[in-house]
């Protein structure tokens, strides 16, 4: 094993010298830029993020923010429906926008001697889109057919949907990103105008800019393209109804027959990243790794698929970058034979080990190499690194947060884990469900 | 050192001249053929390793043989368990992706530049000396068996299976890779090591490397690192024709939103059409928001979320295949405009306008894929597997260019089928029946 210690040591050396060339400014009207600099091949990925998600729509209305998503890609003053993606093709790249919770965001890809155009365009439809009655009909049916095949077709959405509505009871992650279908069903130009009025406004957006581009070009380009929208002084600040304490534990059982292997998960409220406070989500992204991240090194995946053969799968996941409370999760897939409750049991003995036993160093310092190697290999993938930026921006951290978080996952120590496992996994503030095909299966 | 080292400089982008990428072909003292783009900028380096042959080389009676010797690979080899094994690797910070496919098997690899030896000797040991342990290969068999249960109920492969079945009989390309619950569950160790000794193989094997090593160095690294495999593969699957006709399959099943699987028999690879139907398929099915088919069934009538065409050039069979999904009240009229846009293209062609369009768009889109080093190393890969040479990344452009409109329109009218087309619909479609056979 010495050489392998060996190359532990080797690691460190050089990863540290490795990071993304990052400039940021903020134009006068508030829109904030960041700029990345990847000159390896003369690509620019160009990407508008604004900081309104499906948790900010009002109550009635869910899937507005991502109806609308779709209908920024019809007419505006001087771009025909259709258009905008026609111009983009036209000229050799590609684009496309996605809806988040806390977030909607544009990107295209391109050549980077296109991104004049790029800009021309996208700034355009921030504040001149012309969307007609037609339109809203048309489209409707098309985010309609975009539920039936992500979530009405698919058991595991439909329970994951079921479970999110338990978890959250008075903040709107519990509503479905796409809409509950009965409230698509009636959305009208009035609730998309009144969304798109008031926050599509560049002091509600985020400009990522990255690859073969200089930071003078950029801001010289968006200074020119979105400095001259005025920013919209009624945009209301952004306070979202939060989850209260939950105390009491929640359990649902989801059956479809549709469902081919019965599973369980279970879901914590979990603290996300903050501002200068990233701390514990950076000693929840360990936990997730040594509780379920690998089915051959995690202790799930050690005690339920090697040392027993209760489970075909186990995992653990969390994703601190939410704007609100996170959540942590856990799941099994029992092994044929192996009842759902004896698969909780199991997984609960597991839980109720890592927290009463010490953390093997080793374990923590093979995590701590994987993580200081994904920093580089992060590089290879620049619309990525865009990404990263955007999203944390959109949810409330600063670039310095963005660029401590790998240095604050390198100092997690034992200790951290241990004090954020016991906050977080507690029954009583985490729902359990179970998806089943059959009644007979759930027990 | 080397055999043979041929450097080629391509420029990629016409408008900005200073883009290129160099593809070195290295020939390694052991005779093993490379393909090797010198990246230094990040430290770390990108392996793809192909086999021809895949899961088409499964024995009679022991089909998902060579998918779940593929998913041994990873779970024990040497002396190392799978836990040791992964133990290993993760230390090292390494990556590495074993996959089966129809005609091929493949390897994906990323590692540091600084501990590359010790990830070379891992990935080997995973390659030449898999154990197979029984306990592995039952713990990986239920998994297996389990995918197999959910693919029976999602109503995507439900359709392409019965699709492919239909269209393929007892040709490999008929029956899923992954096996039966059957076939599967009687696999044993000596099929695994057999299966392993069949599909991993010097004379059918394809790799590129990418990032920070140079060619000098890759020749050496894949000796060590693939040397030791057997020489000679077995013979490869006789070609089949496709053999579906025209018509309709509804198969029954209880879920909100139809989902139908579409096609007829395609062109060759190699056909010097090839590239027509290419551009022609782009304008058709396959070009985002701006197709007809997109245009028809999404944007004017709301009937799907996405409708797509592909040409599916396969070594042994070629088809042309599509996909849309509508509710089970709207899927008739999806597969009857679809019907539509077939038969108008075929009969009147597209127009000048489209063709230009889609001319600027795939040539304009081909040099964005270069930028990373594994999509470049996935690139590389897939070229030598289909025997173009490194020239094809500077010509491949003036290929599109070359289509003209007259082309276009004969190989629309020669490629497109619409009395051929068989559609496979899972759901409950409202006013579709199956077609007598």
């Amino acid at each position: 094993m010495k050489r392998l210690l060996a190359a532990l040591a080797m690691i460190t050396t050089t990863a540290a010298a490795q990071a993304e060339e990052v400039t940021t400014f903020t134009l006068d009207n508030g829109m904030e830029v960041v700029v990345i600099e990847d000159h390896r091949a003369p690509v620019v990925v160009h990407m508008v993020w604004y900081k309104i998600g499906s948790a900010d729509e009002p109550v009635g209305a869910s899937g507005v923010a991502h109806f609308f998503e779709h209908l920024m890609f019809k007419q505006t003053d001087i771009l025909e429906s259709g258009e905008f993606s026609a111009t983009v093709a036209a000229n050799g790249g590609s684009d496309n926008a996605f809806t988040s919770y806390d977030y909607t965001a544009y990107f295209q890809r391109i050549a980077a001697d296109r991104l004049d155009l790029m800009m021309q365009m996208e700034s355009n439809r921030m504040t001149n889109l012309a969307i007609t009655a037609d339109n809203i009909a048309t489209e409707r049916n098309v985010v309609l057919e975009e539920r039936n095949q992500r979530t009405e077709n698919n058991p595991g959405a439909l329970a994951r949907e079921q479970f999110n509505a338990a978890q959250y009871q008075n903040h709107r992650y519990g509503v479905p990103v796409i809409g509950w279908k009965h409230e698509m069903e009636q959305l009208n130009i009035d609730d998309a105008l009144a969304f798109y009025d008031l926050y599509y406004s560049p002091n509600n957006a985020v400009l990522v800019v990255a690859g073969d581009v200089q930071p003078d070009e950029v801001r010289a380009l968006a200074e020119t393209y979105y400095g001259v929208i005025p920013s919209e002084p009624d945009l209301p600040e952004r306070i979202r109804p939060q989850e209260p304490p939950q105390r009491a534990e929640r359990r649902i059982t989801y059956t479809d027959p549709r469902v081919s292997q019965p599973y369980l998960t279970r879901s914590y409220l979990a603290p996300e990243r903050d501002p200068g406070a990233q701390e514990e989500a950076a000693a929840l992204v360990y936990l997730a790794d040594l509780l379920g991240g690998s089915p051959f090194t995690s202790d799930l995946g050690i005690a339920l698929q090697f040392d027993t053969q209760t489970a075909l799968y186990t995992g653990a996941s969390y994703n601190g970058s939410s704007l609100d409370t996170a959540t942590f999760s856990v799941s099994v897939a029992p092994a044929t034979g192996v009842k759902l409750s004896e698969a909780e049991a199991a997984m609960d003995q597991v839980i109720a080990d890592f927290i009463a036993n010490d953390i093997d160093p080793a374990r923590m310092e093979s995590i701590r190499t994987q993580l200081r190697a994904s920093e580089i290999y992060a590089l290879d993938d620049t619309q990525g690194l865009a990404q990263r930026y955007g999203a944390a921006l959109s949810q409330s951290l600063t670039v310095a947060d963005v660029q401590a978080w790998p240095d604050i996952l390198q100092s997690v120590t034992e200790e951290d884990v241990k004090t954020v496992a016991t906050k977080v996994l507690n029954r009583d503030q985490a729902v359990t469900g179970w998806v089943v095909a059959t009644q007979e299966d759930a027990r | 050192m080397f055999r043979s080292f041929i450097a080629l400089t391509l420029s990629l982008f016409a408008t900005t001249a200073s883009a290129e990428i160099d593809i070195n072909e290295v020939t390694s003292p052991g005779g093993i053929n490379a393909w090797v783009v010198e990246e230094p900028s990040i430290p770390f380096i990108a392996v793809e390793i192909r086999f021809r042959g895949g899961t088409s080389l499964d024995l009679p009676g022991k089909r998902g043989a060579t998918n779940l010797m593929m998913g041994l690979l990873e779970e024990g080899s040497g002396d190392m368990n799978a836990q040791e094994f992964q133990t290993a690797r993760e230390a090292l910070a390494a990556s590495y992706g074993f996959s089966a496919y129809d005609d091929s098997i493949g390897v994906s690899a990323q590692f540091l530049t600084e501990n590359q030896d010790e990830a070379i000797a891992l990935l080997r040991q995973a390659l030449i000396e898999p154990t197979f342990d029984q306990d592995a290969l039952d713990r990986v068999r239920a998994q297996v068996l389990a995918n197999i249960a959910s693919e029976g109920k999602r109503p995507n492969s439900i359709a392409s299976t019965a699709f492919y079945s239909a269209a393929f009989g007892d040709h490999p390309y008929g029956t899923n890779s992954d096996g039966t619950v059957e076939s599967v569950n009687a696999l044993t160790q000596s099929d695994m090591h057999e299966a392993h000794q069949r599909a991993l193989t010097h004379d059918r094997l394809y790799v590129s490397v990418v990032g920070d090593i140079t060619p000098a160095e890759v020749g050496p690294m894949l000796d060590t690192l693939l040397g030791d495999l057997p020489e000679q593969g077995p013979e490869l699957p006789d070609n089949i024709a496709f053999s579906l006709d025209g018509g309709m399959t509804v198969i029954d099943y209880d879920t909100p939103q139809a989902v139908a699987f579409f096609g007829h028999a395609g062109m060759k690879r190699n056909d010097p059409d090839f590239f027509a139907a290419y551009v022609l398929n782009n304008v058709q099915g396959s070009g985002g928001f701006e197709s007809r088919l997109m245009n028809e069934v999404r944007e004017k009538r709301g009937l799907t979320y996405g409708i797509g065409t592909y040409l599916v050039p396969k070594f042994h069979a070629e088809m042309m295949l599509g996909s849309v999904a509508s509710s089970n009240a709207t899927i008739a009229e999806a597969i009857a405009v679809t019907r539509d846009v077939w038969a108008d293209t075929a009969t009147n062609g597209i127009t000048q306008a489209e063709l230009d369009r889609a001319k600027t768009y795939l040539t304009g889109e081909y040099p964005l894929r270069f930028d990373g080093n594994s999509d470049i190393a996935n690139i590389m890969v897939g070229m030598q597997m289909i025997d173009l040479s490194p020239d094809y990344v500077i010509n491949r452009n003036d290929y599109i260019e070359a289509v003209t409109l007259e082309d276009a329109n004969r190989v629309a009218r020669e490629l497109l089928q619409p009395d051929n087309l068989h559609f496979v619909v899972v759901g409950k479609p409202e006013g579709l029946e199956s077609t007598p056979n």
